[in-house]
């Protein structure tokens, strides 16, 4: 007698018809009436307003020129000069918008910002360790230095002076950098066994994130003061970024929690069983874990504080926003707000899409799920 | 060497494990009942009962997983009690093996053999490579090292955790079912490889329902049911003469098919 022997049959393409870009239109644009209907409406829409915009902002738009009458005289194009004009105090606030010969200095700022965060994107760059030290230590120092100025010997700019995309950027920075730390001891310790380290997370997490962000800087600004004996000066710029770091903590803090709450008891025993004691299990085996479940959360929490950063106008702050609004309510280009706005949407959109794509790269480098790592 | 356990609190002849008027609690639930246990040094023990007989609580007391309430555990010269540093100090040396594995799946399967002695043993870490994947080819999967748990098979995973645990170089090790959340085609390679350390010596607590692995290397049985031990013998007289009613039927019931 002999035996049968499996042999596996060969596996096959899929047929034909059901992929390629012909058959993607006709499954997901006409595969009915309704469908083929909304469709073409939709193109209607997007034909009627798309051309006039380009137009308007590109083809028709003026950039050069110095002062509004270029503008003025082709009205049916977008004023871009305004902002050509304008952009060091759009980007670097009034202080250096009005001294052009200090502008190197938020310049070179900057310029060693992205030197940092660029290596720091790249997949497989060495000593990426060092390079993020940098950014969380050094590079604060550095950025303050040249920006304030005294350090280095420079015009002095003081804080209240600071202003535009560079305001929104400090306070975003140091909003993110303290907020993460703060939120991960917070969510552990709002998962602690020790009941009163318990019960203060909680009671911190559930007041700062029950007040308006607005109502905080407000407080900040107006009652702080009445605390301390007068004449004591307390930097505007630093009371933004407590009451920012405050508030975002709390936030940043309830989504690691999420993250935390995630983790199979499983993984909690087995790190126990090793020997392994609180901190430990907490940083090499918790905490891993959790935030790159809460990365979404996280860098949401993260984007919405980098936008509202603008809040800090109702404590007489001039953040990118409010000083693209103010350049464009003054006699100059009285008329121009519009341009002010896209121009500021555009740069808060590049930054907070930036971070939201970095996010899902890391994410996806994270994955040690897929078998094809 | 450095991972080598430190010197053994206990006499020759006392035993490794030694538990006594153990109770437990969960809530209003009594789950362990008045258990008295001496596990000699080499002793290799298997456990068996119903599920909610109490004994997987049993042994996740020996490392403290679960507290008890009531009698006393002293594990390799140390009591049990709440002091953290005590716990700390037994876990070291028992290692444990669950049901679903566990392992840590953001490390790759070297990262996970090599934490707990870097960081609890402070073994150097080229020296804790060098024994992990000695204990990694003990365990037949050394070419596995440098993958993610995801990317292995069940019984691969179960065999990296075995690994995992002999790299704390233990004295005793304690199986929750090791191979009950294994598909059949996989029970085999981890029994394979407890067999093995059985055959060298190691000190065993085992809660499985594989018989044929408890004929072959058991020195004692365990039949528990409603929290208490009911019967404890080698296991020749356990599975031919079963003294007690309840393991009888047991018996019959996991035995028939």
């Amino acid at each position: 007698m002999t035996m049968d022997t499996f042999v596996p049959k060969p596996s096959r393409k899929p047929p034909m018809s059901t992929v390629g870009p012909l058959a993607w239109v006709r499954a997901n644009l006409f595969n009915s009436t309704t469908s083929a209907l909304t469709t073409l409406l939709f193109f209607y829409l997007l034909w009627l307003y798309i051309p006039p915009f380009i137009d308007w902002a590109f083809l028709s738009a003026n950039w050069t020129g110095t002062d509004r009458s270029v503008c003025e005289a082709n009205p049916a194009g977008a004023c871009w000069t305004f902002i050509n004009v304008r952009l060091e105090q759009i980007l670097f606030g009034l202080y250096f918008g009005a001294n052009p010969d200090e502008v190197w200095r938020p310049i070179v700022g900057f310029l060693l910002f992205f030197s940092l965060l660029i290596p720091l994107l790249i997949e497989g760059m060495p000593h990426k360790k060092w390079i993020a030290l940098a950014m969380l230590t050094v590079f604060p120092v550095v950025f303050y230095a040249l920006i304030h100025g005294e350090w280095i010997g420079q015009p002095i700019a003081n804080t209240s002076q600071w202003g535009g995309f560079l305001l929104t950027f400090v306070l975003a920075f140091v909003g993110i950098l303290l907020a993460l730390p703060l939120g991960i001891l917070l969510a552990l310790g709002r998962r602690s066994e020790m009941p009163v380290i318990r019960t203060m997370c909680v009671l911190y997490i559930e007041f700062w994130r029950g007040t308006p962000l607005i109502t905080i800087l407000f407080m900040a600004s107006v009652m702080l003061p009445l605390f301390f004996p007068a004449g004591m000066e307390f930097d505007k710029v630093v009371r933004a970024m407590i009451g920012i770091t405050m508030f975002q903590s709390a936030y940043t803090a309830e989504a690691i929690r999420g993250g935390l709450s995630a983790i199979p008891k499983g993984q909690y025993e087995a790190a126990a069983a090793l020997g392994l004691g609180y901190w430990r299990r907490t940083v090499f085996i918790i905490l891993p874990q959790a935030l790159k479940i809460s990365i979404p959360g996280i860098v949401n929490t993260f984007i919405a504080l980098f936008k509202d950063t603008s809040l800090v106008s109702i404590i007489g702050l001039l953040d990118l926003l409010n000083m693209a609004q103010s350049a464009a309510r003054s006699i100059e280009w009285k008329g121009y707000d519009i341009e002010g706005y896209l121009f500021t949407g555009l740069i808060f959109w590049m930054f907070c899409y930036g971070m939201s794509r970095y996010s899902q790269v890391i994410e996806r480098k994270l994955d040690t799920n897929r078998r094809d790592n | 060497m450095s991972s080598s356990p430190s010197e053994s609190k206990i006499q020759a002849g006392e035993p490794i494990i030694r538990i006594q008027g153990l109770n437990k609690w969960y809530g209003q639930f009594h789950v362990l009942k008045e258990i008295d246990l001496e596990v000699a040094k080499g002793e290799r023990i298997v456990i068996c009962g119903p599920s909610g007989s109490g004994k997987s609580t049993l042994i996740r007391c020996i490392n403290r997983l679960e507290s008890h309430q009531e009698g006393s555990i002293v594990v390799d010269g140390i009591e049990l009690t709440e002091d953290t540093k005590h716990i700390n100090d037994v876990r070291r040396e028992v290692g444990m093996v669950f049901q679903h594995f566990n392992l840590f799946p953001h490390l790759t399967v070297l990262e996970n053999c090599t934490l707990a002695p870097i960081w609890v043993r402070k073994t150097a870490k080229r020296e804790a490579e060098e024994v992990a994947m000695r204990f990694l080819e003990r365990v037949k999967i050394p070419e596995q090292a440098n993958k993610y748990p995801g990317q292995l098979s069940g019984g691969q995973q179960q065999r990296v955790a075995i690994a995992r645990s002999l790299c704390m170089n233990p004295r005793v090790m304690l199986f929750d079912e090791p191979t009950s959340a294994l598909d059949p085609e996989m029970i085999a390679e981890v029994l394979d490889v407890m067999v093995g350390l059985a055959d060298e010596g190691m000190t065993m607590l085992c809660v499985t329902h594989e018989m044929g692995f408890a004929r072959k290397v058991a020195d004692r049985v365990i039949f528990m049911d409603g929290g208490e031990i009911i019967e404890q013998n080698a296991p020749e007289e356990f599975f031919n003469q079963p003294k007690n009613e309840r393991t009888k039927l047991f018996l019959s019931q996991i035995l028939q098919h």
